[in-house]
């Protein structure tokens, strides 16, 4: 074994391109569809979860585009409520929560472990079918009439409204299964298939906050589950549970759907976490810093997430005890992620930082996570929220958690593993250049929006104030930076497809046993069963470690 | 600058270890029987806590509709037979401890054994769905039915609410009656594996996994019986 690991962009060329790998050993649509690999089912899924984006970023460029003025734009009234809510329904269930688990994490997580596949690769499979079958309900709602309650589904809203009601909350019904399997498989996979040698603190962080992830996935999304058939039943059959003139509470439903959903934020946003755990000390050539802290508060945050819920329902009439009660806890669980902020901060301080595209997107990350999150703790304070709630403000906050921090991670992600993945390097400077352009974008589409929200736009409002449309126009401006910044970076991706492999084994010199395998990686993973000698960050072995 | 970690490249062999003989059950990335089976353990175990938390949404919605409305949720329960949901909950428990032998049975590599309690957990699964068919039946007849179906006339408690709570029955035993049909379908399949001779005692995984499936859903059903019938 060397002593040393190369520093990122030292190693070029070498490509692997006759060898059997993952990707030629079998040909032919029904092996990838029948596969039990848990790369192809990744890819598969990556495939799925971007044609997912792609419609709902063109969703949100339209909605955009109608803000532009006041009034009508291009757009009927109707026609924008349900173009947000798709927008809305079909980021959240069929994008962001599959993608970095599902996608990347199905990729690259047995890989970490030093394993030859998931616990239960046809529960893998039958997860990635699951979703292609909740997709397909999900499209029929949207021709089928669309939706209009926005993603939420608020009753008694969306239990008197006409349109594919229905269908788009079943398919967000079975969409919850194909989640609940992948985190099945992970906690499995990561409880008995890691390599010999590979204790729980020998392992990748990324895969300690899949673990956390995971148990959010099982824990939380059965609640979900119950809640959508529920809803579908009261639509149905009117079984009065949330209908208050049968002697329901509409707000019950707010309690069950934030019981699911502010988990779920954290199933969004823990995968992103993940990735920049690895990211950093990659490309700062430092071992992580404060390992078990960032480890531990993961599983503190999957704890904690799951008693803020009511954080969402502070003007719903709940109590005022309660109020003040989740308010405090929402300020707690900032906690957990502010300890990662500052742990991957320490880590660059004194690094080798090399300025790659995924230690771009990585950076990014940092600076959008901590306006998102502390944004979040204004929000969470009762007063305040009572000011901000269904404003703008929120719009802002949760776009610089979940575009700014999950969205930016998976790209930096998709970055770092796409050479691993298919053995091909992309472009660096386009890719800083999309990079920097979606950093801009990002931003001048949404800070405008915390201006927006406090100055009292509300949400969901397809008309508004004519002092407001400077401030629109430019946010809407900016979604098109945004747009090209996303188009640049996906050119820049897919057209290494039209070279030869060229990827050597490790382009970043990193020290996860991902990169110690064949690039693209064999069927098996590894040719022998890797032994772990020296820690996921250990990139000079040879030393006595400092830390 | 030298090269990364075990760059040996494509030559390898490709050494996953099947040269030795072992279990043909066992499945090409595990190393061994013992790995596989604790992996399935936990697998099970997180699924069966799913399950928890789906009913238990339902659970929770039948305390609140029954905390505000008492006087309609008692009204209506006396339209349930208390000595039919008895009848199924004794013909629950002795499937539990026909499948508790099952897998006894398969520990102790007694094939026949085996087969014989498999069997008689089926039959009164079978039981238990007929049971509750005729249930149903009686339901159906008098117009006891979920929300905007319910046709019932003779109530005395004012509101309502009564349709309600056939709303909550007909979904709680519906989805448990789906559970009942799911796990008729798993007893058959490891039935059919156990005439194949596939069980002995260094390998039963299927039969304890089905097992305690099997269990979760008689347990379901010990928390319905008195929740819906025995309301006081
Ligand atoms: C530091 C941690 C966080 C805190 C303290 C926090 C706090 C809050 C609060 C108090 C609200 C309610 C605002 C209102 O409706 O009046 C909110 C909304 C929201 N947050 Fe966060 N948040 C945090 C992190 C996140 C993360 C990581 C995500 C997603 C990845 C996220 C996604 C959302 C979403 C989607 C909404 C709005 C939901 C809706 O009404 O449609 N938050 N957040
Ligand atoms: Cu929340």
């Amino acid at each position: 074994m060397a002593d040393v690991i190369a520093a990122p962009g030292q190693l070029s060329g070498g490509g692997t391109q006759e060898q059997k790998n993952y990707l030629n050993e079998t040909k032919g649509i029904a092996s990838w569809l029948f596969t039990v690999d848990h790369k192809r089912i990744g890819i598969m899924y990556l495939w799925a979860v971007l044609a997912s984006f792609f419609i709902g970023g063109v969703f949100a460029l339209l909605v955009r585009l109608e803000l532009l003025t006041p009034k009508e734009t291009i757009m009927s009234a109707e026609a924008y409520n349900r173009v947000f809510t798709l927008h809305g329904a079909v980021m959240v269930f069929l994008f962001i929560i599959p993608s970095i688990p599902a996608a990347l994490g199905n990729f690259v997580l047995p890989l970490m472990l030093g394993a030859k596949d998931v616990a239960f690769p046809r529960l893998n499979l039958a997860s990635f079918w699951i979703y292609a079958i909740g997709a397909i309900f999900a499209v029929t709602a949207m021709v089928t009439g669309g939706v209009d309650t926005g993603w939420t589904f608020y009753t008694p809203y969306s239990t008197t409204t006409s349109g594919a009601v229905s269908t788009m909350t079943f398919a967000a019904f079975i969409l919850g299964f194909s989640s609940i399997f992948t985190g099945i498989n992970f906690i499995a996979t990561i409880h008995k298939l890691r390599a010999p040698g590979m204790s729980w603190y020998k392992m990748p962080l990324f895969c300690w906050s899949m673990y956390a992830t995971s148990i959010i996935q099982v824990l939380a999304t059965p609640v979900l589950g119950i809640t959508l058939l529920l809803l579908i039943m009261e639509r149905a059959f009117q079984i009065g549970i949330f209908d208050a003139k049968l002697g329901g509470d509409p707000v019950l439903f707010q309690h069950f759907f934030w019981f699911y959903s502010h988990p779920a934020v954290y199933i969004m946003i823990l995968p992103g976490m993940a990735i920049i755990s690895e990211i950093i000390p990659v490309f700062s050539r430092k071992t992580i810093f404060g390992y078990k802290a960032i480890a531990f508060s993961s599983v503190a945050i999957a704890l904690v997430g799951f008693f803020v819920w009511g954080h969402h329902m502070f003007v719903s009439g709940q109590s005022v005890l309660a109020g003040a009660i989740f308010s405090f806890l929402t300020f707690l669980v900032a906690i957990p992620s502010a300890i990662k902020v500052f742990n991957w901060l320490t880590t660059m301080y004194k690094g080798q930082i090399s300025l790659k595209t995924p230690m771009l997107y990585a950076l990014s990350f940092l600076l959008l996570f901590a306006i998102g999150g502390l944004t979040g703790v204004f929000l969470g304070a009762l007063s305040v929220n009572v000011h901000l709630h269904d404003t703008y403000f929120v719009v802002a906050h949760f776009h610089y958690v979940m575009m700014g921090g999950t969205v930016i991670a998976f790209l930096g992600g998709l970055h770092y593993w796409w050479p691993k993945m298919f053995g091909r390097m992309f472009n660096e400077r386009v890719g800083a250049i999309a990079c920097a352009l979606v950093f801009i974008g990002f931003n001048v589409t949404f800070l405008t929006q915390f201006v927006l929200g406090s100055q009292g736009m509300p949400r969901r409002y397809y008309n508004y104030l004519d002092q407001f449309q400077p401030l629109h126009a430019f946010s809407t401006f900016g979604s098109w930076i945004l747009g090209l910044g996303l188009l640049i970076a996906a050119v820049n991706l897919f057209s290494t497809f039209r070279k030869k492999p060229d990827a050597p084994r490790n382009p970043w010199g990193a020290a996860t046993l991902e990169w110690q395998t064949d690039t693209p990686p064999i069927t098996h993973n590894f040719h022998h069963t890797p032994t772990i000698d020296h820690g996921p960050y250990d990139y000079f072995p040879g030393q006595r470690k400092h830390a | 600058m030298s090269q990364v970690t075990g760059a040996t490249g494509a030559s390898t062999i490709h050494g996953h270890g099947h040269e030795h003989g072992h279990s043909p059950f066992l499945q090409h990335h595990f190393a061994e029987m013992e790995q596989q089976f604790d992996a399935s353990k936990i697998g099970m175990w997180l699924f069966l806590v799913t399950e928890i938390l789906l009913f238990g949404g339902l659970f929770v919605g039948f305390g609140i509709m029954q905390g505000k409305f008492p006087e309609a949720f008692y009204e209506a329960h006396h339209h349930l037979d208390w000595k039919l949901g008895a009848l199924n909950t004794v013909v629950l428990l002795v499937s539990s401890y026909t499948m508790v032998m099952a897998v006894h049975s398969a520990s102790k590599s007694n094939q026949k054994a085996l087969i014989r309690y498999l069997v008689i957990t089926l039959l009164c699964a079978a039981i238990f769905l007929v049971v509750k068919y005729f249930e149903y039946e009686h339901k159906i007849h008098d117009g006891l039915l979920p929300g905007k179906f319910y046709t019932y006339k003779g109530d005395h408690v004012p509101g309502g609410q009564q349709a309600t709570f056939f709303s909550f029955y007909f979904m709680m035993t519906g989805l448990h009656g789906l559970h009942i049909l799911g796990g008729m379908t798993v007893i058959g399949w490891v039935l059919k594996r156990a005439i194949a001779g596939h069980f002995n005692s260094s390998y039963y995984t299927p039969v304890d996994l089905v097992g305690l499936y099997w269990h979760l859903v008689d347990l379901i059903w010990i928390y319905l019986f008195p929740l819906l019938y025995l309301i006081s």
